[in-house]
């Protein structure tokens, strides 16, 4: 019964996102107060029935309702509780209707928190939302129905896929929903301007924590992902470039580069055709991941049991929306007139830059991405895409702006002088190629590249710290006064130097990985010792163990160390009801991951095929994300981003924009 | 600085900087592709051994040997038409099976398909596209789609 419920939930949705899609655009042209009001409740309403929709859909889970068809397919009496639940994304079906949940969230988010938002401006944006709420809810309803009805019922479900039972992946759909589908609010700022004809900075001011809080949840579903794939694939990688992968990198590409265009519109009223494009490439990179990852199109863990009809429909929803969008752009945004005027080397210029890069290695990608479908659609071959280019394309754009990074902060606004902002990085310069060489030198001689890495991640840390230490005048005050200062700085420019060093820590850790990494496979008996870099691996040997839904043989590795032996212990899973998984056991410490994988049975003496890893660094890489999802809650949690400041201190400002500071 | 040279160099350092990446782009390009080909395509062409490949199809039930080493593993892919012997050392994925769909990346040595890289796809009941399509191309499909 709930599962009708459900059901008739989501088609009451679908009539309140008809409502806020269009009576309110038509309201805020013919100023009618009274259509424009709907806008707000609908979009409060939309998001209420799609919650009761999902809860009806994940009480079917837990229950294990087998009546429903998605329940039946994708899960079992046996699994353990968190699994039923993220079984609910754990499968077409719900997933999307995950999608249209945290779309209407952002909705009503808007609706609830955007007060003191234009009334013109905020009635045209919910109704944008409503309108992409709209399509997706009829994907959803006609060719993706989670309440379809099983007939008989079987008397246990088929299980969800093994891999997908993990806690790091129980929560890699939401984060990376929030963030995916979180662009559609700066969309619909973009689409609502460019209704307008007006993107002055506070607008820029409205967009600017939309997107960062997209960016901030989209770094931390893509460090989930692939966390996920480091210990759960059991072969100590950790990016593959693949497809799957791809679709949510590019968004994020495309939101860095927003994030940092939104600042000179905000702060300078400059680039603002730029950045309302920058907007609707951004959710349409979004739009792509989810028809690429959705259709079928691509074989991948993600990709569920495919149907053409899904993929045909998302990609007219694609091209509805963001064609639309577009076509939007090419008549309005010449309306747009850029603001404020400077130089090419100033802190927008660096800005710009830093938008070019990451614009160019997102076109990259996206090409290395769709090119063997494109290829396969004209029936011109097979082939496919690998790490080699993206590696051959990516890393060298991402030189010089990771260079580009470390002086870009400390160049003044309008017009900045290049020479003397790069004499005063000299210290952290001279750190870089200190640790650079030195990296070199003592660790290996081999791979110049890794050097490099090595100086750019130094370079990158010390230049960023360097900013903050000019910010709080360091050594240039007394260091109490210095203190002050540290403690008044803005939480966005807390945000900044969190996430610039955050990355500097990750490509220490990334680099540190893909160079050094020691790998050992060999046949291994109880007591057998192996050698792996500098740390001794002790096979313990194997047991079996019963997990609760599935089987398992245990091995047990000690590893030799100054306080105490590290115990390792590996599984090799077999599900009761499908597939089998291997679960890398990971010590981490601060110089690298200890990881052991335990292999097949081979021989008759207790013996395993073992892999054993020593990943350098690799923990860096999962600390510097953290520190840059940090910094991103940080510098929202700042006073000037949070919804309702912009009011309050621009009360005035709103009738006569003026950049602002 | 006047608005019109504001955006002369902005768009100079557009051009100049999207010509670059294209440059980077097609020179990466030019090396870095992989061809797909079914078991009945590679035994009936040439490839020079230097040529990297992509082979698919089923893992051929009886066929895989594993050495005593723990590393390497040989077995043959067919797109029920005609087989290809693979040698591969590493580690194979868990849904790697015989009977079960597989890609395969490496290159023809001898009319022997030395693989670097084995994909099974994460679900039993799935098989990757190329494979089908290859064992599709054959004409002994039995399947549904």
């Amino acid at each position: 019964m709930t599962a009708e419920l459900g059901h008739f939930a989501l088609i009451l949705a679908f009539a309140a996102a008809a409502l806020q899609g269009t009576l309110p655009l038509i309201g805020a042209r013919r100023r009618d107060s009274v259509w424009m009001s709907i806008a707000a409740p609908a979009a409060i309403l939309q998001f209420l029935l799609i919650a009761v929709s999902f809860w009806a859909l994940t009480r079917a889970f837990v229950l294990s309702d087998f009546s429903l068809t998605v329940v039946a397919m994708n899960s079992h009496t046996a699994k353990p509780l968190l699994y039923k639940i993220s079984g609910v994304w754990g499968n077409h079906e719900g997933s999307m209707l995950l999608w249209v949940l945290v779309l209407a969230l952002f909705g009503a988010a808007i609706a609830v928190f955007g007060g003191n938002l234009r009334p013109t401006l905020k009635v045209r944006v919910l109704a944008v939302q409503g309108l992409l709420g709209l399509g997706f809810l009829a994907f959803i309803l006609f060719t993706s129905n989670p309440f379809e009805r099983l007939f008989p019922m079987p008397v246990d479900g088929r299980d969800l896929n093994p891999l997908l039972q993990d806690p790091g992946l129980a929560f890699h759909p939401p984060l990376l929903y929030l963030g995916y589908v979180g662009l559609s609010t700066t969309f619909s700022f973009a689409v609502a301007a460019l209704i307008e004809g007006r993107a002055d900075p506070a607008w820029a001011r409205w967009v600017r924590p939309w997107t960062l809080a997209s960016w901030t949840f989209l770094t931390g579903g893509i460090v989930l992902g692939s966390w996920w794939a480091y210990y759960e694939l059991g072969w100590g990688g950790w990016w593959f470039w693949d497809p799957v992968e791809n679709a949510s990198f590019m968004p994020w590409l495309a939101a860095t580069a927003l994030l940092h265009s939104a600042i000179v519109s905000e702060k300078r009223d400059a680039l603002k055709g730029w950045t309302v494009f920058l907007a609707i490439v951004a959710f349409a990179f979004s739009l792509l991941g989810t028809f690429l990852v959705r259709s079928g199109v691509l074989t991948s863990v993600h990709a569920f049991a495919s149907d053409p009809d899904r993929g045909v429909f998302i990609l007219m929803l694609l091209i509805v929306s963001v064609g639309g969008a577009f076509a939007l752009y090419a008549w309005r945004g010449p309306a747009l007139k850029g603001g404020g005027l400077f130089r090419p080397i100033s802190r927008e210029g660096g800005l710009v830059l830093n938008n070019f890069l990451l614009t160019a290695a997102a076109a990259a990608v996206l090409l290395g991405t769709v090119y063997p479908l494109i290829l396969d659609v004209l029936n011109a071959g097979k082939i496919s895409v690998g790490a080699p280019y993206f590696n051959s394309v990516f890393i060298p754009m991402m030189v010089p702006l990771v260079l580009a990074m470390g002086i870009g902060p400390l160049l003044n606004w309008k017009r900045g002088e290049l020479g003397p902002t790069v004499y005063r990085l000299k210290v952290a310069a001279g750190l870089a190629v200190l640790f650079g060489t030195g990296a070199w030198l003592f660790i290996d001689r081999a791979s110049a590249l890794a050097a490099f890495g090595v100086f750019l991640a130094a370079w990158l840390m010390f230049a960023t710290l360097h900013e903050l230490a000019v910010r709080i005048q360091l050594f240039r005050v007394p260091p109490g006064e210095s203190w002050r200062r540290l403690r008044r700085q803005p939480r966005a420019r807390w945000g900044m130097t969190l996430a610039h060093g955050g990355l500097a820590i990750v490509i220490a850790g990334m680099t540190a990985s893909s160079a050094w990494t020691t790998e050992s496979i060999q046949v291994m008996k109880p007591g057998d010792r192996v050698d792996v870099g500098s740390h001794v691996f002790i096979f313990d040997g194997a047991r079996e163990v019963r997990g609760p839904n599935y089987a398992a043989t245990r091995g047990t590795f000690r590893v030799e160390s100054g306080g105490g032996d590290i115990v390792l212990t590996p599984e090799k899973r077999f599900y009761d009801v499908q597939g089998q998984t291997t679960e890398a056991a990971i010590h981490p410490t601060f110089l690298g991951d200890l990881y052991a994988v335990l292999g097949d049975p081979r021989g008759e003496d207790g013996g395993f095929v073992t892999r054993l890893y020593f990943n350098p660094l690799v923990p860096w890489m999962w600390a510097g994300s953290f520190i840059m999802v940090l910094g991103g809650f940080v510098s929202l949690s700042d006073r000037r981003h949070r919804v309702g400041a912009p009011g309050r201190q621009k009360a005035g400002a709103r009738a006569t924009p003026a950049p602002a500071e | 600085m006047k608005r019109k040279h504001q955006r002369m160099t902005l768009l100079g350092a557009g051009g100049l900087a999207v010509a670059a990446a294209a440059a980077l782009v097609l020179t990466a390009f030019e090396g870095n592709i992989v061809f797909f080909h079914s078991p009945s395509e590679l035994s009936e062409r040439n490839f020079s051994p230097t040529q990297r490949l992509r082979i698919g199809g089923l893992v051929e039930a009886g066929s895989v040997a594993k050495a005593a080493d723990g590393v390497s593993v040989s077995f043959t892919v067919t797109d029920t038409a005609k087989s290809m012997p693979v040698t591969f050392e590493g580690i194979l994925p868990d849904l790697f099976r015989e009977g079960q769909g597989i890609v395969a990346e490496g290159h023809l040595h001898e009319g022997v398909f030395v693989a670097t890289e084995v994909l099974a796809k994460h679900d039993e009941t799935y098989m990757p596209p190329e494979v089908a399509e290859a064992i599709k191309k054959s004409g002994r499909w039995k399947g549904g789609r």
